[in-house]
Order: structure tokens, then C-alpha cells, then sequence
């Protein structure tokens, strides 16, 4: 039985003008896994996340969501089929309030107002925002913040989650925090791709690590594995990361 | 008293007192009525989409020109006109729209375009004899015919417009609310963002220019059967971009009662300082110039924002 | 058309491309500095040439000489609306500063309304009506000495920003902001100095046309729109392309103007704003900014 993988990406390859962000990406992700994607900054990792997501096109190779190709789409579109993400730089919509915020992504599921004001309710108490739900977001503290976007992107019912950098800029209790949502928006069902640089977290929650140098993919493997790959070492040495 | 009561209030008075009133006040009052029209329709783009048209006299004038070409030349009832032209409005702001949300236009330099598509009509007009060139052409109001949309005396154009301002608020109070006033909030927060969650922002920002822009020209058909005259300058021209903005900005862009508050604010004014100045032409713009200068500078959310402040802190002094 | 027709055309469409070549300038100068499409910018004109007027009713001064006073008066005017209005809310949404420009061209035309009422005037100097022939075009040579002036004045600003140390630290806070002020530039004192020359071009090039221009509160409106879109095709905040922009719009507008009946020649100078807008924002010589 070949079961259909839930991202397929293959090839994967941006250039911009000189430069070459990324270069013949291969990954798989199968329903339930949960991937790090790691490597030194610059490596292509975030780009990596735009070319999936449909905010930039890749220039060479394919990308498939259950079974389709998304090149081509746009980010909404894409956010529709069941895969969404969360931004490095958090963007929340700094007018609108916690409830708000979730409810723009609940209405994909539940265009109703109503309904969809219980489903963000029902998210925003999931992610610990139950507090301060009429809270507007720009009032929100940076862990907050990052609640909200991850919030935002339940609210749609993705299939997979891409997270990108959910940690910077936290302190220990509110990693430690984070590392529990992320397991439990996983024990709810949700693949998910993570980028991250706080190393002791990305490797207590992946099953697997996948590391990006220079747009290349350099390695992959079981965390313990990826991390005394000496090539991986180098390139961390090496950028001084 | 509750703000419901005051509320409930002041449309029972805006109902009964018209008929009690001196001609010149039902003619002011008409007047910020009309503009509170023309604010509300403005706000659905440019507050709740936050897309800052200075081009909305192009749908305005669509509509009067619509609804009076099909009067003159077709004997058609311009409350058909009016719909048609709506229609006609929502047409090209859909194409002025898709080409500027489409190659990516925002904030100043959609502006700027939709002023020039505005201009560019105006020229247009100018210079077509079908359409009167700049001389215009004159709507028949001498035989009073309520099918017809022409009444005797104002009162009847009052109600008319009154109807049209408590349609459209509650038309913007239920696109506040919904799946498409939560949309449009993203997408002016933060379009990425709004992609992100799903939001087809292209999608959205049409939407809210066809409906603006076809409320505008029903207000461009009220023009033309109230003062019963229309031509290039009147209808195309930057005094009713301008005028369709400011309430809106001054009142509060992003609410449902700014527009109809920054008319009621505006106007008057306008009104007492051109009786005021008499045979000073141009006072009372001058002044609106300062006004908006100083909502920009002090009150950046106009009115609403100052009031729904103020109920934070409780109106403490 | 006849070949004679066609000169005539190019040649107007010349004259009249320095002036909005110098008012481009202005304007592109604002922008590239503080990053504001300055509405205000025709309202300054019209007062420039409302100046001019009268220093020449009252003071029987010559309109070009008369440049030497208008140029600091609105050189002062300029930097004092950017210090007062302006620069305090520089943190503003960008669509609301886009309005406060709006608010002060509102609020100057319509002073120049009340104060001076809306007939037309016009400055006749004893060089008001002389002209000459090239070939069979009609050279008139107030817009020939307006044009030369304009792009005189166009090119000492550009040589201004080039040599001079004031002129680098204003190219320096366009193009890094932050950077310049680290430096040890005072970046507000650099964008009230930018906005006052800008206004001072404008005010020059109102100056120069009012020998052969009427003057009238609304007359800076429709150089408002041309500098617009001489701007967005030079490219926003590109010197050189604001001045070669004004002789493109200059010579499509003329070349309308004779190839179309009425007014319609507009037409072809929005036509060319809209698809530059659309197509290439960043104008045809590139700007500091594209969108």
C-alpha cells in the first residue's frame, strides 16, 4: 500500500537575479511527522517556507500538496487546500483584537460570523489566550504574539502547520511553553515543518531533522544522528552561527 | 441615556422635525445628508478596505450621466437609471480596480491613479457633444412625477435621501460584521498576513471597490434629479472626490457612523462660513483644508476614535 | 498635418517640458527625501505666482528679477509648513500624510480665492507678446527664457546635490536615512531644507511663467497633475529623469494637443501615467523607490 506523502517537495530551486537562495531541495513529509528544518542563518530556510507557501515561485522544481502541485497558487489558495504558516516576523493585525485576529483565519472553515467567532474562540482558548481574548493585538507581549499568529493559522484547520522561528526572542518559560503547544497542536492531527534555531527544542520535537546550507541540503536524519554529522558541525563552525 | 436612546432619538427627529423646518435649513440638511451618503459609500474602499480612492467623483459622475442620458433620450424612470448606472459604475471600478490591485498599486500611487482615471472621464465629458460637452445638460424637473423621481418642493428629495443614508449605513454595519468586513480589516492591516490566513486579497479589494463604487453613482443619480443640472466639472471633478472623502476621514475612516458624523460636522460648518463670508468664494474650503490638517495631526481616527477614546477612560476629564 | 504643424508642436511641447521639468524636480526632490507625494506642490506655484504678480503690480518688478525675492520667501515658506505641519506627524500613515498635503493645497488655492477672488491676471512685461521664427514655428520668447531658466535652475539644483557638502547630505539622508544620521547628519534639518527647496523651485518656475501664463488660484492644479506624472515616469526621486520626464510630457501633450480636438490631449498625458503606473512603477529611468 503506497499511501500518498503530504508534501512532496522535489528539486526545489530559487534564484534571485545572482543568487541562489536555494538549489535541489528534496523533501517528504508524511501525515504525523514532525520535521525540523535547521541550518546556519542565510542558509535558504525561510525562502524554502515563501516557495512552499506561494509567496514567492520557485524558479526551478515542484512542490505537491496531497497529491497536487500548489506552484502557482496563491498564498490564499494554498492556505484553503490545508497548509498554513506562521511568519518570522510575527504579523498580527495590529487594530483587531485576539478573537479577531483568529477569526479572519476561522472563516475559511466557517463563513458564517457566528461560527466562526466559536471556532476562534475555541483556538484562542487552545493556544492560552483565553485571557485576553478581547485584548487588541498590538497590546499583546511577544510570546503573546506568537500565540496568535500560531492561533491564526489553526483557525483555518491545516492540515500542516509551517512554523517559522516560533522561539526567537522568548525566554526559557515561554520556550518551554511553546514546545508544549507545538506537541499538542501535533497530538491534534497537525504535520509540521519547523524552523528554528533554539537547538535543544527543535531536537526534543522532531522525529527527524533536515539541515539547509547555502540552499543545499546538506543532511537528514534522526536528530541524534544529524547532530554529529560532521559536514552539519562544519557548517555551523564555519558561519560562526 | 443610553447611546441607543440618543440614537433612536435622533433618527425620530431626523423623521418628523424636515417637515417643520425653513427651506434654507432643509436644504443645509439634505446637503449633509448627501455628503454623509457620499462618506459612507467612500469608507467601504478607502476605511474598511483602507484603499484611499481620490478618484470616487469617476462613479459619481457615471451614475448621473446614466440615469439622465437613459432619461433624456429613453424616457426611462431614473430609479431604473439609478440602478443601471450602479451597475455601470461597479463595471469600471472592478477594471480600474483589477488593474491597480492586480499590478500591485497601494497607498499613495493608487491614489494617484484613481484620481487620474477621474480626470480622465472629466476630459472625456468635456469633450463629447453627445453628452453636452462642458455645458452639461439640464434633467426635466417641471412636471412633478414621483415615478419619475422628480418631486415638487424638497421634502420629498429628503426622504429620499434619508432612505438612502440608513440603507447604506446598514448595508456597511452588515459588511462590518461579516466574512467580508473581517477580510477587508486583514487585508488593510496587513495584506501578507491576510494571504497567509487565507484571505484572497485581490479578491476582497474588488469586492469592496465594485460596492463602493456602486453605491457612488446612486448618489450621482440623486444629484442629478435633486439640483435638476449636471456637466464634466460638477460631476467628475475633484469637489466630489474631495467632498466624499472628508466626512469620512474627519468622522472616522474603518466606522459605520463616521462618514454620517463628519457630515454633520463638515457641512454645517461649511454651510455658516460660506453664509457668513458671502461673496468670499472659497472660505469654506480653505477651512475645510485646515480641518482636515488638524484631524490628521490630532485626531488621526476622526471623531469616532476621539469618542470611543474618550468612553475608555469613561469621559474622565 | 503638415511638416509645419508638427515643428510647431515639438517646439512648444520643448518650452513647455522645462517648466514641468523644473516643477518635476521640486516634487521629486520632496520625495526622494521625505518620501511624500506632496499634493501641495501646485498650491505653491500658483502662490509663487501670485507673488510675482503682485511684487510686479505694486513694485512694478520684473518677473525674473523678482525671482531673486521669491526664491528665499518660498524657500522659508516651504521649510516652515514641513518643521510646523509636516515633520510632527512623520510617523503617520502614509495614506494620512498623503492627506495633510491634500489639506494645505485645499487650504492655499482657496486662500488665494478668498484674498484674491478668481479673476484672471496677468503680468505684462514689456516682453510679454515678442516672438521669433524658426522655420515655421512660432517661438515666443518669454516660454523660451521660462524654459531656459527652468532648466538652468534645474541643473544648478542638480549640481547643488552633487559638489556641495549640504547637497550630499541631503542625497545621503534620501538614500539611508538612518545611516546619514548616524553619520552625524541632523536628518530633520536636512528634510525641512529639502522641502524648502523644493518649494522654491516651484515658486521659481511659477515666476517664470507668468509673463506669458494667466494667474489664478486654480492654476497650480493642473501643473499639480503634470508634475505627477513627470515624476512617476522619470521615476520617483530620480533628478535627471524628472527633467527629461518634463520634456517627454511636454512633447506628448503638444503632439496631442495637435493631433486631437479639444481637450482631449490630456488624455494622452494620463494615458501615459496610467500605463507607467502600471507597468513600470519605478519609471522609465528608475527611481530611488519603485512602489
Amino acid at each position: 500500500m503506497v499511501a500518498v506523502s503530504l508534501l512532496e517537495i522535489s528539486g526545489l530551486t530559487k534564484r534571485f537575479g545572482g543568487l541562489l537562495a536555494v538549489s535541489g531541495f528534496d523533501l517528504t513529509l508524511d501525515a504525523g511527522d514532525i520535521v525540523g528544518l535547521i541550518g546556519p542563518n542565510g542558509a535558504g530556510k525561510t525562502t524554502a517556507f515563501h516557495l512552499v507557501s506561494g509567496f514567492q515561485s520557485p524558479t526551478a522544481g515542484s512542490i505537491r500538496f496531497r497529491g497536487g502541485s500548489i506552484v502557482g497558487l496563491k498564498p490564499h489558495a494554498i492556505c484553503r487546500l490545508g497548509l498554513a504558516r506562521t511568519f518570522q516576523i510575527v504579523q498580527p493585525f495590529a487594530g483587531l483584537s485576539v478573537i479577531e485576529n483568529v477569526m479572519v483565519g476561522a472563516f475559511n472553515r466557517e463563513p458564517d460570523a457566528a461560527a466562526a467567532r466559536r471556532l476562534a474562540g475555541e483556538i484562542v482558548e487552545f493556544v492560552g489566550l483565553g485571557p485576553r481574548r478581547d485584548v487588541p493585538a498590538r497590546s499583546l507581549t511577544l510570546s503573546d504574539r506568537k500565540r496568535l499568529e500560531i492561533a491564526r493559522g489553526l483557525a483555518t484547520r491545516p492540515e500542516m502547520l509551517l512554523l517559522d522561528e516560533a522561539m526567537s526572542g522568548l525566554n526559557p518559560t515561554e520556550i518551554d511553553e511553546i514546545i508544549g503547544l507545538i506537541r499538542r497542536i501535533h497530538d491534534r492531527g497537525v504535520t509540521l515543518l519547523i524552523i528554528e534555531h533554539v537547538m535543544q527544542a527543535i531536537m526534543a520535537l522532531s522525529d527527524r531533522l533536515v539541515v539547509l546550507h547555502h540552499g543545499e541540503k546538506l543532511a537528514e536524519g534522526a536528530p541524534a544522528d544529524v547532530a554529529r554529522d560532521r559536514r552539519v558541525i562544519e557548517a555551523y563552525l564555519g558561519e560562526g552561527a | 441615556m443610553g447611546v441607543r436612546a440618543l440614537g433612536a432619538l435622533a433618527v425620530a427627529a431626523l423623521l418628523a422635525l424636515p417637515p417643520l423646518l425653513p427651506k434654507y435649513h432643509l436644504e443645509v440638511l439634505i446637503s449633509v445628508l448627501f455628503f454623509a451618503y457620499l462618506g459612507i459609500a467612500w469608507n467601504l474602499l478607502g476605511g474598511y478596505a483602507g484603499q484611499f480612492s481620490f478618484g470616487h467623483a469617476a462613479f459619481f459622475g457615471i451614475g448621473a450621466y446614466t440615469s439622465t442620458l437613459l432619461l433624456l433620450h429613453a424616457g426611462l424612470t431614473p430609479w431604473a437609471g439609478m440602478l443601471l448606472g450602479g451597475v455601470l459604475a461597479a463595471g469600471f471600478g472592478l477594471f480600474e480596480g483589477y488593474l491597480s490591485f492586480r499590478y500591485g498599486l497601494k497607498g499613495p500611487y493608487f491614489s494617484l491613479v484613481t484620481l487620474a482615471f477621474a480626470e480622465m472621464l472629466r476630459v472625456i465629458a468635456v469633450n463629447t457633444k453627445a453628452v453636452g460637452s462642458s455645458l452639461g445638460l439640464v434633467v426635466p424637473s417641471t412636471k412633478a412625477a414621483a415615478a419619475m423621481f422628480i418631486f415638487s418642493g424638497k421634502l420629498p428629495y429628503y426622504y429620499v435621501i434619508f432612505a438612502m443614508v440608513v440603507l447604506a449605513l446598514a448595508f456597511a454595519w452588515r459588511v462590518e460584521r461579516s466574512r467580508l468586513g473581517y477580510a477587508l480589516a486583514a487585508v488593510r492591516e496587513n495584506e501578507d498576513a491576510a494571504e497567509a490566513a487565507g484571505v484572497d486579497a485581490l479578491g476582497m479589494k474588488l469586492r469592496a471597490m465594485a460596492l463602493s463604487s456602486f453605491l457612488t453613482a446612486l448618489g450621482g443619480t440623486f444629484y442629478a434629479q435633486y439640483f435638476a443640472y449636471i456637466d464634466p466639472t460638477i460631476t467628475f471633478g475633484p469637489g466630489v472626490s474631495i467632498g466624499a472623502l472628508l466626512p469620512a476621514i474627519v468622522g472616522g475612516a474603518g466606522t459605520v457612523l463616521g462618514p454620517v458624523l463628519g457630515s454633520f460636522v463638515l457641512t454645517p460648518v461649511s454651510e455658516l462660513t460660506r453664509y457668513a463670508l458671502r461673496g468670499r468664494a472659497g472660505a469654506d474650503i480653505m477651512l475645510y483644508g485646515a480641518i482636515l490638517i488638524l484631524v490628521i495631526s490630532f485626531l488621526p481616527q476622526g471623531l469616532m476614535g476621539w469618542i470611543r477614546q474618550r468612553r475608555a477612560r469613561g469621559w474622565s476629564l | 498635418m503638415t511638416g509645419g504643424l508638427l515643428l510647431q508642436a515639438i517646439v512648444s511641447g520643448l518650452l513647455l517640458g522645462g517648466i514641468y521639468g523644473l516643477v518635476a524636480s521640486g516634487l521629486s526632490l520632496i520625495f526622494g527625501v521625505l518620501r511624500i507625494i506632496n499634493f501641495a506642490h501646485g498650491a505653491v506655484m500658483m502662490l509663487g505666482m501670485y507673488a510675482t504678480y503682485w511684487l510686479f503690480a505694486l513694485g512694478g518688478v520684473d518677473p525674473y528679477l523678482s525671482i531673486v525675492l521669491t526664491a528665499p520667501l518660498f524657500f522659508g515658506l516651504g521649510v516652515a509648513i514641513q518643521k510646523g505641519i509636516i515633520e510632527p506627524n512623520r510617523a503617520a500613515a502614509e495614506h494620512n500624510q498623503l492627506l495633510l498635503t491634500l489639506g494645505l493645497a485645499l487650504f492655499f488655492e482657496n486662500l488665494a480665492l478668498v484674498l484674491w477672488q478668481g479673476d484672471f491676471r496677468t503680468v505684462k512685461a514689456s516682453y510679454s507678446g515678442a516672438s521669433f521664427m524658426i522655420g515655421e514655428a512660432l517661438v515666443d520668447v518669454s516660454r523660451l527664457v521660462a524654459s531656459g531658466g527652468a532648466v538652468l535652475m534645474a541643473l544648478g539644483l542638480f549640481t547643488f546635490l552633487r559638489t556641495t557638502d549640504a547637497g550630499k547630505a541631503i542625497r545621503a539622508v534620501a538614500e539611508e536615512p538612518e545611516g546619514a544620521a548616524l553619520v552625524g547628519i541632523d536628518v530633520s534639518r536636512i528634510r525641512a531644507a529639502a522641502f524648502g527647496l523644493g518649494s522654491a523651485c516651484v515658486a521659481v518656475a511659477g515666476a517664470l511663467v507668468t509673463p506669458f501664463f494667466y494667474v489664478a488660484p486654480d492654476v497650480g492644479e493642473s501643473f499639480n497633475i503634470m508634475a505627477f506624472v513627470v515624476v512617476v515616469l522619470g521615476g520617483m526621486g530620480n533628478f535627471v529623469g524628472a527633467l527629461a520626464g518634463g520634456f517627454i510630457v511636454g512633447l506628448a501633450e503638444s503632439l496631442g494637443a495637435a493631433f486631437l480636438p479639444g481637450s482631449l490631449k490630456q488624455l494622452v498625458v494620463f494615458a501615459i501615467f496610467v500605463l507607467v503606473l502600471l507597468f513600470r512603477p519605478q519609471g522609465l529611468f528608475g527611481g530611488s523607490r519603485g512602489r
